[in-house]
């Protein structure tokens, strides 16, 4: 290029370079600079500072159904611990590289505790927690842990069978229809508790799946819920995040239940009960553990019993007989004294999955890859 | 034969919306334009028409404000890409991009809305008809409207002058401009219109088809109804047979997921799009062909004084 | 009132200055959308453009996010300045993604680090061969390659979900979607300790450096662009418009699958369904605002990645949510093409009637 439009080059480069440090600059002054990690508090006898926590969601706060859950959860903690905490969110942070910068970023800023709230940010938030040791994490739904990393999960297939219980009350064709997202250990369960529970009430019962792949895809999740109902179900259950499925019952004139939070807005005619994760008792727990200086490293999975999982507003239709079964459930789960996966249990292949009175552990139900008998097919990818 | 009426049911639901964004696009690219920003126009579509059933509790509304986003969205698409002459692909995307990320920031104070009841549509003695019954007959008025327009768009484009304007500035601005149009403004019409359709298409999705708002609800059907005018070489019935096709792909994979048939979900994903590829090659392969199918100025910028 | 006037011959000035007019625009609304919102413009500014740079780590995030997005523009550039409108390099950054992945599955506990070229090698082939399908329908039967390679990146995103759910699938991994995490071998090395800056970067770079060098100063890259753009011509000259498609979708096909390698056997360490992350599309606007040029592409990869990292931090920090960031890339490409007209038109100011 010539000279002059060298020169024209310049002029306008170093006057957009002056104007944007200028601009910056100024606002920087405002600004202390964080440091990346805070000084410890020198022993002064004021208020302590109060306790950073982070939370990464991987979806959005508004979704109604699992980080809407998780952000109650969230609440609860500035609810119970008012200004002893300090509690911030980032939403939608992909399960991918992205994650890992989040989180570093999280504990660059302060925070001490820090939730992750889907599986994929297993491996992002171990290698930040093995390069701060300062700080604590909590993993939802993982299983890989650390000293300062920890697991925490939540026996969804606890409301999937009270589900199940009214559904088995409440079909008129005998077929029941579930809506799965993807085909992990917990969704098999949870369509296996559902169907366990029918059977207790109605051994018939059959339950038909259809697999979106997806968590969360309320078109897809619609269609996947128009053709169960249109494959002859009456009762629909869903392990998808969307209201999509009840919105679909609701609709199709059939019934269906709420999952993760209360659904009963979204389709009250069809509305028959939901099966809502209650994150705050863990969530207080977790964090009177850091406050008082006893966390330690775990796994925890908390249902009924801890006051995590719960079925809430049922319908009115639904007959007392079934809802008194229903309180019994929660209060035999509650005091150990009613098992859900007590033999003898078949899968629908005919095999013996679980004997006669035997009760399965924590590490069958790990790994569960099977369905019960009254279920049709067969588990995707196996 | 009940389930067969009901998945023909469910698949002209799932087609009506492709069906009605397609045609759009199809007025688009029957002028010469591509409009890749089909995407974020139902999106933000989806949102307008979403927030004005929860304020006014009128569907109808909800369709009206959708097309309204629609149509304006396209008309800065269209003075950018017309008097502007910038890259229509380029500009198509900025707008898809922009679309997403505007109606995920407008819809946030939606989410946890819903609407109110919808009443059931059937159509009094024909819905009752054994078969034909559920499978045509009970569907919410948008999938009439969606063949009605159909047969409206045929009419106009080829038995109508105004239809004639328009395609021939299609194959040859240059010619249609000599011979004394107006061609930026029949062009920039035809930008709006198909805005418009897109908009109706993606307020339908969540006034009815999911009476719900979540940001990325369209989930890429704008970007099928893309490919569809293309399946379709150009042709209102073929898009609306292709609608129908394409949607009905995905309630086939439930449909074969319910009957136990294990094909793996992904490759009847794939099908539409696959298939897409394969008509594009059918119809380019022969120069004559294409000319007789695909609009010849498609993506080509028009300068008037030229 | 207002009127365009060709300009005699494009104007030199406005094509350096309508990206910076076109920042400048997108910054303004984005003061305006930050006040509008509550929250402080000059400290929403300063979490954009500042946050990301001012930590040696903050710099190295940014250099990951934006390694990816500068290759696969400096392939579409060979593209877009050939006029061959290659709008699939999503497509081509999965399948490269793909086979970069199916090699560093072979790996197991013995495998010694010549795995890591492989991988990369594979990665370049898989995008190649992915693009290459467009090429040749595009060359055999005239397919719209638009259309074609659109319609590709979602079979891409099929074979992926197929690979992960199915065959792929870790057998330890509970059955979730994803295969197992890549043998520590395999990883692409990096730039230093501390960051996960890798030599991806370095290979961007000198990619920016070899492309200015082929467009600017080799024959090869004059006879490519003029094939693209004016095929008659280039029949005159003796030039291949034919070999300027092939060499075209195949540069950008190759570049994208090496970003797609580097991504999954770099910070991602596996392939899972989330491989897809957008950056094909993003990579076209990284092209159009660096103005298809190596040093404007740099600049435009660098500042895709502050809005990217920027509405990260914007949450966490003013509460403001995720979706801001794509309004702000849709308006920056927007104000782009519409500042860009400035460079072939002038605004004049005409009295009375038009």
């Amino acid at each position: 290029m010539t000279d002059l439009q060298k020169r024209s080059l310049l002029k306008l480069a170093a006057l957009s370079a002056v104007a944007s440090a200028a601009l910056i600059g100024c606002g920087k002054k405002e600004e202390p600079a964080p440091a990346p990690v805070p000084a410890p508090v020198a022993a002064a006898p004021a208020k302590p500072e109060p306790l950073k926590i982070a939370f990464a969601y991987i979806g959005p706060v508004g979704d109604g159904g699992w980080t809407f859950a998780h952000d109650n959860g969230r609440k609860a903690i500035e609810k119970e611990f008012g200004d002893k905490v300090v509690t911030s969110y980032v939403e939608k942070v992909p399960e991918s590289a992205d994650a890992e910068r989040v989180i570093r970023d999280m504990a660059g800023q302060g925070n001490k505790l820090i939730f992750g709230t889907t599986f994929g940010y297993m491996e992002p938030m171990l290698k930040v927690a093995n390069d701060t040791k300062g700080v604590k994490f909590e993993h939802a739904t993982g299983y890989k842990t650390a000293e300062n990393m920890r697991t925490y999960d939540s026996r969804t297939y606890e409301g999937a069978y009270m589900a199940g219980v009214i559904a088995g009350k409440m079909s008129k064709t005998g077929t029941l229809g579930v809506v799965g997202s993807i085909p992990i250990p917990e969704v098999v369960r949870n369509i296996n508790a559902f169907t366990l529970g029918a059977q207790s009430v109605n051994p018939k019962v059959k339950t038909k799946v259809v697999w979106v792949n997806e968590w969360f895809n309320p078109p897809k999740e619609t269609e996947a819920a128009t053709s169960l109902i249109n494959g002859g179900a009456d009762v629909l259950f869903q392990n998808t995040d969307s209201s999509a499925v009840l919105q679909t019952a609701e609709k199709m004139n059939k019934r269906a239940f709420g999952w993760d939070s209360d659904m009963t807005a979204y389709g009250p005619k069809a509305h028959l009960g939901s099966a809502v994760i209650n994150w705050g008792p863990y969530y207080i727990k977790a964090v009177k553990d850091a406050l008082d200086g006893t966390w330690t490293t775990g796994q925890a999975w908390w249902g009924v019993k801890e006051g995590a999982i719960d079925m809430v507003s049922m319908a009115a239709d639904v007959p007392d007989d079934t809802k008194k079964r229903v309180d019994e459930i929660k209060a035999g789960l509650k005091d150990g004294s009613f098992s859900i996966w007590k033999g003898p249990i078949m899968d629908n292949t005919g095999k013996e999955l679980i004997a006669k009175d035997v009760v399965a552990d924590d590490k069958f139900l790990g790994g569960l890859k099977s369905y019960v008998k009254g279920v049709e097919g067969k588990v995707p990818g196996n | 034969m009940d389930a067969t009426a009901l998945l023909l049911a469910a698949t002209l639901s799932a087609g009506t919306v492709l069906a009605i964004a397609a045609l759009g696009l199809l007025i688009n690219e029957k002028a010469g334009i591509v409009n890749l920003g089909a995407e974020g126009m139902m999106l933000c579509a989806a949102i307008a028409g979403f927030a004005t059933v929860v304020h006014t509790g009128n569907s109808w509304l909800g369709f009206a404000a959708g097309m309204a986003a629609g149509a304006l969205l396209a008309a800065i698409f269209g003075v950018l890409v017309i008097w502007l002459n910038t890259n229509q692909y380029a500009t198509g995307l900025a707008l898809s991009l922009f679309g997403a990320g505007f109606s995920a920031f407008a819809g946030i104070r939606y989410v946890q809305e819903k609407l109110p009841e919808q009443a059931q549509h059937v159509i009094p003695w024909l819905g009752d008809l054994p078969f034909v019954g559920p499978a045509l007959f009970r569907q919410h008025p948008m999938v009439y409207i969606a063949m009605a327009l159909t047969a409206g768009l045929i009419w106009f484009l080829y038995r109508t002058r105004a239809g004639l304007v328009l395609r021939s500035v299609g194959e040859s601005p240059e010619s249609a401009h000599a011979l004394g149009y107006p061609v930026r403004r029949i062009r920039l019409a035809a930008v709006v219109a198909g805005g418009a359709l897109c908009g109706l298409a993606g307020a339908y999705v969540s006034v009815v088809y999911t009476p719900l708002w979540v940001e990325g609800m369209i989930a890429g059907k704008g970007w099928i109804a893309l490919a569809l005018t293309t399946f379709a070489t150009w042709r209102p019935a073929r898009v609306l047979l292709g609608a129908y096709l394409f949607g009905g792909v995905t309630m086939l994979q439930f449909h074969l997921q319910a009957l136990g048939v294990d094909v793996p979900p992904q490759f009847l994903t794939m099908l539409p799009y696959l298939a897409t590829i394969v008509v594009l090659v059918l119809i380019s392969r022969n120069p004559r062909w294409i000319r007789l199918n695909m609009p010849t100025s498609i993506g080509k910028p028009f300068y008037p004084g030229s | 009132m207002l009127r365009l006037e060709a300009r005699p011959q494009p104007s030199k000035l406005w094509s350096f200055a309508s990206p910076v007019l076109a920042l400048a625009i997108t910054v303004l609304i984005g003061v305006l959308l930050f006040a509008a919102l509550g929250k402080d413009p000059v400290r929403g500014l300063q979490i954009f453009f500042w946050e990301p740079i001012k930590s040696p780590y903050a710099l190295g995030e940014l250099m990951v996010k934006a390694t990816p997005l500068l290759i696969i523009a400096l392939g579409l550039a060979v593209c877009f300045r050939s006029n061959v409108w290659n709008i699939g390099a999503e497509g081509q950054f999965v399948i490269g993604a793909v086979a970069a992945g199916g090699v560093a599955l072979l790996a197991d506990k013995t495998t010694g680090p010549w795995i890591v070229p492989a991988i990369i090698i594979a990665g370049v082939l898989g995008g190649m061969v992915w693009a290459g399908i467009t090429a040749l329908l595009r060359d055999r039967f005239n397919a719209n390659e638009i259309l074609v390679s659109l319609m590709l990146v979602y079979v891409a995103d099929m074979v992926l979900s197929y690979l992960v759910f199915g065959p792929w699938k870790d057998p330890q991994g509970y059955n979730f979607p994803q295969t197992k995490t890549f043998e520590a071998v395999t990883q692409i090395p990096r730039l230093m300790s501390g960051s996960r800056v890798s030599i991806g970067l370095l290979i961007a770079l000198a990619g920016a450096a070899a492309l200015w060098i082929f467009l600017f100063r080799t024959y090869a890259g004059f006879a490519q662009q003029v094939g693209g753009l004016a095929p008659s011509a280039a029949r005159y000259a003796g030039f291949s418009s034919r070999k300027a498609l092939w060499v075209a979708l195949l540069t950008s096909g190759g570049a994208a699958g090496l970003a797609g390698a580097l991504e999954v056997a770099g910070p991602i360490g596996q392939l899972t369904p989330y491989v897809p992350a957008g950056y094909g599309f993003a990579a076209i606007i990284v092209a159009f605002v660096g103005r298809l040029h190596p040093a404007g592409m740099v600049f435009s990869a660098i500042l895709m990645s502050m809005f990217y990292i920027g509405g990260e931090l914007a949450q966490s920090r003013l509460g403001l949510p995720k979706s801001l960031t794509g309004v702000f890339q849709g308006l920056l490409l927007f104000s782009l093409l519409a500042c860009d007209t400035l460079i072939a038109y002038r605004v004049t100011w005409r009295k009375g009637a038009r």
